[in-house]
């Protein structure tokens, strides 16, 4: 590591703030609160800025390179969004102010969870999931909600493709479930047959991913509906891929029941360490009443002299609160400014650019990787990254060696169902220019997993630090660099 | 690919040595290598634990993935290989002798049959890629 910690860069004394001078009598702190040691480092503020000035320089972030993390959605985060999200209005109300007086940040609220249903197609929807995941497990409290409310107390099987984002059977687990995996079939979809083997009366629902984690739209997605909502359960739709499909079709309008939405990946706001991320969960109709208390509604309509009265409203068989306050507030403000700047139009177009750049990356890439599913794909695309005339090369020597080159690797080693799996997602905001540059680093890297495998199995040369130790990384977790006994 | 021929093989990669009545399960040679390198296990069962067929016996991670571990067999838990807590890589290096998981008397023997030989094995993992 090139750059010290804050404890190493300490210098005893040295001070970041000099405080007045006391023109009081000065109050003993009680002896019980008095400690011998306590080892803070001592910096001044220069040394402070420097210090992650440098962090931050060594960082990889997709405001200094591509980004086609698989999954993720790594598109660039507009600008005026943090213009928006620091507006005196928005940064400095405080979560308890009576309601009279923010009705300038419920209005947002109210106008994200409209725009946020007419895009997807659902009826309701909760603003307060934290992240993907905590969108998932309330998705999943609303499932079981349901069918408790029913009397229906036998359905507790939640069936999961093997396509499907790994979060989604821990989820199921956790809301007290038991996942079942479903298989998918030679064309990447889920397995008609297998599926409707596994749909009897304990069936409480599938979470489906569409497009699945392979990129790929399921042809029969309708039919898989049907067969779940035949057989009593409800449908899932993990939203984490929804970029691929915006104004270009809607998930409520195909059936699903429960859908989250992952704010951070598809409306453009910060993630991959620089959060937070936010979940919001859109359900049908039959389900409203099960949402997280509270949401936001008009408790008073407009008249004649006044405009509408913005508040709290709650929903009668609610699971209950499940976040702090209403959410990540600022991510709601940056993600509705996208909307507004992209219009209607503008998300549909961010969608088929998506899936244009995507499938330009494959058509490309397909000469030089194995592509197991080999159609037309959404939003992302999976390769092999590995070749049986190349001993000894493995998917993660890929994603090591394109660091050099100046880019962040793909996801690696996921969805489980391809062999060494390489998960590439360029984003609609990537030019021409950039997946020319990126084509032309992995052909190179695929010559050179043929001619000079050393290069790949030692990569990354160019970065401030060599190959991780992956193993040491799991296995000898060391998260506090101070230890008492030392 | 290491596949020794005196083991049966299950479809989801453990193995079983039948001595007896008394079943040693392991992970294949072809599993571990499609884990790469395993920096944990967790047992699901003790000793005198009941067990069927199909049952998730322990969790193995690596470094790329995490996965279960399903019973071949039915029958009791007699031991479990809980130094491997410790040294879950001995899975790696040694997934036939050291790295076995449990030690099961099994309560029917005729489950044995449903597994595959060594050359059934190797002919099924060549297909998965």
């Amino acid at each position: 590591m090139t750059e010290p910690t804050v404890y190493e860069l300490s210098s005893p004394g040295r001070v970041g703030i000099e405080y007045a001078h006391l023109d009081v009598p000065p109050s003993e702190l009680p002896d019980a609160f008095m400690r011998e040691e306590l080892p803070l480092p001592e910096l001044s503020e220069l040394d402070v800025v420097r210090h992650f000035t440098h962090l931050s320089q060594l960082n990889y972030s997709i405001d200094g390179g591509f980004y086609p993390l698989g999954s993720c959605t790594m598109k660039y985060n507009p600008r005026i969004n943090e213009v928006t999200a620091r507006m005196p209005g928005f940064l400095k109300v405080h979560p308890l102010q009576p309601i009279e007086t923010v009705q300038g940040s419920l209005v947002v609220m109210y106008l994200l969870q409209e725009t946020l249903k007419e895009i997807t197609g659902f009826s309701a929807i909760t603003l307060q999931p934290a992240a993907g995941a905590h969108g998932e497990l309330v998705g999943s409290l609303i499932m079981r909600a349901y069918h408790r409310s029913r009397g229906d107390m036998k359905r507790t099987k939640v069936l999961v493709p093997d396509s499907a984002h790994g979060t989604n059977p821990a989820t199921s687990s956790m809301a007290g479930f038991t996942p079942v995996n479903v298989p998918s079939d030679a064309r990447g979809n889920v397995d008609i047959e297998k599926l409707r083997e596994l749909c009897d009366d304990t069936l409480a629902g599938l979470m489906l991913t569409n497009p699945n984690t392979l990129g790929l739209f399921d042809e029969h997605v309708l039919e898989v509906i049907d067969i779940v909502h035949q057989a009593g359960g409800l449908v899932y739709g993990d939203g984490a891929n929804l970029n691929a499909l915006l104004g270009v079709t809607r998930p409520g309008d195909l059936g699903f029941d429960i859908m989250h939405i992952n704010l951070h990946k598809t409306f453009s706001t910060p993630h991959g360490g620089g959060g937070p991320g936010s979940g919001p969960v859109a359900v049908a109709a039959h389900l409203a009443d099960f949402l997280p208390d509270p949401v936001v509604g008009i408790l008073e309509e407009a008249t004649d002299e006044l405009p509408p009265l913005y508040g709290f409203v709650h929903p009668p068989q609610s699971i209950g609160r499940i976040k702090s306050f209403h959410g990540h507030f600022g991510i709601i403000v940056r993600a509705l400014t996208y909307i507004m700047m992209q219009g209607p139009e503008g998300l549909r177009a961010v969608a088929e650019h998506a899936v244009l750049n995507a499938n330009y990356l494959m058509e490309l890439l397909k000469q030089d990787y194995t592509l197991p599913y080999d159609r037309d794909c959404m939003h992302e695309f999976v390769l092999e990254g590995v070749w049986p005339d190349a001993e000894g090369v493995h998917a993660l020597d890929v994603a090591k060696r394109l660091m050099d080159y100046g880019m962040h690797p793909p996801t690696n080693y996921f969805p489980l169902i391809v062999n060494e799996a390489l998960m590439i997602e360029p984003t609609e905001t990537e030019s021409k220019q950039t997946l020319d540059v990126f084509v032309d680093a992995m052909k190179k890297i695929a010559k050179e997993a043929h001619e000079q495998p050393e290069l790949l199995h030692e990569a990354p040369h160019n970065t401030p630090i060599g190959r991780l130790d992956e193993v040491k990384a799991a296995k000898d977790l060391v998260l506090c660099c101070w230890r008492p006994e030392e | 690919m290491n596949t020794p021929s005196n083991l049966k093989y299950a479809k989801t990669d453990e193995w079983v040595k039948l001595d007896g009545s008394i079943a040693t399960i392991g992970v294949s040679d072809y599993a571990q290598d499609q884990l790469s390198d395993i920096v944990f296990i967790e047992f699901n069962r003790e000793t005198d634990d009941k067990v069927s067929k199909g049952d998730a016996l322990a969790t193995i991670e690596s470094v790329k993935a995490a996965g279960d571990v399903n019973s071949p067999v039915s029958g009791k838990v007699l031991e479990v290989n809980e130094g491997l807590s410790d040294i879950p890589e001995t899975i790696n290096d040694d997934p036939y002798e050291k790295g076995w998981l449990y030690k099961i008397e099994v309560s029917d023997p005729s489950e044995m049959d449903e597994l595959m030989d060594a050359a059934a094995y190797e002919k099924y993992c060549e297909g998965r890629h």
